[in-house]
């Protein structure tokens, strides 16, 4: 067997980490998106910006803040602790929240530009007929935006599994805790056992292609996600 | 005006391909590649080297394992500063260095070091009281603190009980910089990080005694990159000299 246990524990943690992460960003990001989409608001402009910030900065500048704030004297470490919840660096959860903030605007966006897509006039039919907000999303906005609820949750979910700065910077590299597999296969390469690095690291190649293909396969509308 | 493509593609090209050349190496420039736990040392030694020979060092900081896969791969380091001696040693046997070169500039000592003031004793005893949450160190299989941190738990007979508590690094600066955070309340990292002008420079230190691990002797080889370099042999013979010696010794090592 080429890939040793621990090599699939970092597999599964990696799918672990990714799967909530997705879930936890579509439970967020609807409803921001669905704001940006819909408001004139002047907070359209920085707050879209901020949502996107993740694409721009390099993962050492979240990882570098994220490792201070959620430090026992950062603000969100000194409130965690006051929870009785301790500090989040070194644990999964703590990773769960760098995720989900690393791959906020791949998931934000492509359900932005759904909600985009579908317009105002499904919206005031749905009205109307005295469809209330809950039946006119779930009815209305749901349906139509579909594809882009599909490309959100690939992209969120294969960016999750291509993380790796902010990983290396907050997690402590912990077995089955932080250890996902990105650091599994910097970690082969350090310690110079190319072969398993090879195996993991050509998994992942044909990962990234099989959720591309599936994505641009699918892709029959002309609804983009950037 | 009218532009023609091929006549701009010329001068673009030259343009390109000067700028990229000018990151070269020139003949009195030295590139090294240096262990993370020699950040501070050889910034100071570069200083007095630069004065005193006239030639240039450029330095790459990073883990050791790291550099290896760097260097087997290409990179253009002429000299390489070791965290350890089986590498440079590897790198030897694979003749990807000028033979006789490789010598040891430094022996490490290590340190269980915390932030804070008084949180660890003189002796230790903090590991075993087991009051903490995170345990920093250095990734044992790639960097030589590392696995000198686990053999002194080892020998304390703490591994089993502080499997939970351990956060590794990916090399000494990361357990270094765990620690600094506040996120880890201690962890064993290079004297070399924590000790300038013989005492400890700031939070708490035990000073972790030789005889507790394997020696962590630290090699340096000029590479075959470095072969025809003149830069390169007089930052060897420097590293030899007194005046390095004075600064390494300053932050801790032995020699």
């Amino acid at each position: 067997m080429p890939l040793s246990s621990a090599d699939f524990s970092a597999i599964w943690l990696t799918i672990k980490l990714a799967s909530l992460t997705t879930v936890i960003l579509l439970v967020i990001g609807t409803p921001i998106a669905l704001w940006l989409s819909r408001t004139r608001s002047w907070w359209r402009g920085p707050i879209g910006a901020v949502v996107a910030l993740p694409l721009v900065l390099p993962p050492t500048v979240i990882g570098f803040y994220l490792l201070l704030t959620m430090g026992p004297h950062g603000y969100f470490g000194q409130f965690t602790q006051w929870l009785g919840l301790g500090t989040l660096t070194f644990s999964f959860a703590g990773l769960v929240i760098g995720s989900v903030i690393y791959s906020m605007p791949f998931v934000v966006q492509p359900l932005q530009n759904a909600f985009s897509a579908i317009g105002t006039r499904p919206l005031e039919v749905a009205a109307t007929l005295r469809a209330n907000p809950w039946d006119t999303f779930f009815s209305v906005i749901l349906p139509l935006a579909r594809p882009g609820f599909i490309t959100a949750s690939i992209l969120g979910f294969a960016h999750t599994v291509g993380e790796f700065g902010v990983v290396l910077m907050i997690g402590g590299n912990i077995p089955d805790k932080t250890r996902v597999v990105s650091v599994q296969i910097y970690d082969h390469v350090e310690a110079m056992e190319y072969a398993q690095a090879h195996w993991l690291a050509g998994a992942m190649v044909v990962f990234a292609f099989l959720v591309l293909l599936a994505l641009y396969s699918s892709r029959k509308t002309k609804m983009g996600w950037s | 005006m009218t532009f023609s493509l091929p006549r701009l593609i010329r001068p673009g090209l030259a343009a390109v391909i000067a700028l990229v050349t000018a990151a070269a190496v020139h003949a009195d420039e030295v590139q090294v590649a240096v262990a993370a736990n020699f950040t501070a040392p050889i910034q100071a030694i570069a200083a007095d080297f630069e004065k005193d020979t006239g030639h240039k060092l450029i330095a790459a900081y990073g883990a050791t394992g790291q550099f290896y896969t760097q260097i087997k791969n290409g990179a253009p380091f002429e000299v390489f500063l070791s965290a350890d001696d089986t590498t440079p040693q590897k790198l030897e046997t694979e003749g990807d260095t000028v033979k006789g070169s490789r010598f040891t500039y430094a022996v490490g000592t290590l340190a269980l070091w915390s932030a804070k003031e008084g949180y660890v004793d003189a002796k230790g005893d903090v590991l075993k009281q087991n009051a903490f949450k995170h345990l920093s160190i250095a990734n044992p299989k790639a960097a030589p603190y590392g696995l000198a941190a686990t053999q002194v738990l080892a020998k304390e007979g703490l591994t089993e009980k502080l499997k939970d508590k351990l956060v590794e690094g990916q090399n000494i600066t990361q357990a270094y910089q765990f620690v600094s955070t506040g996120n880890a309340e201690l962890g064993f990292v290079a004297l070399s990080q924590i000790y300038k002008d013989g005492k400890v420079t700031s939070g708490s230190a035990w000073i972790v005694p030789a005889s507790m691990h394997d020696p962590i002797k630290q090699d340096a080889v000029i590479l075959n990159k470095g072969k025809d370099s003149a830069a390169a042999k007089a930052l060897v013979e420097y590293l030899k000299g007194p005046k390095a010696a004075a600064v390494i010794k300053s932050y801790g090592y032995e020699l």
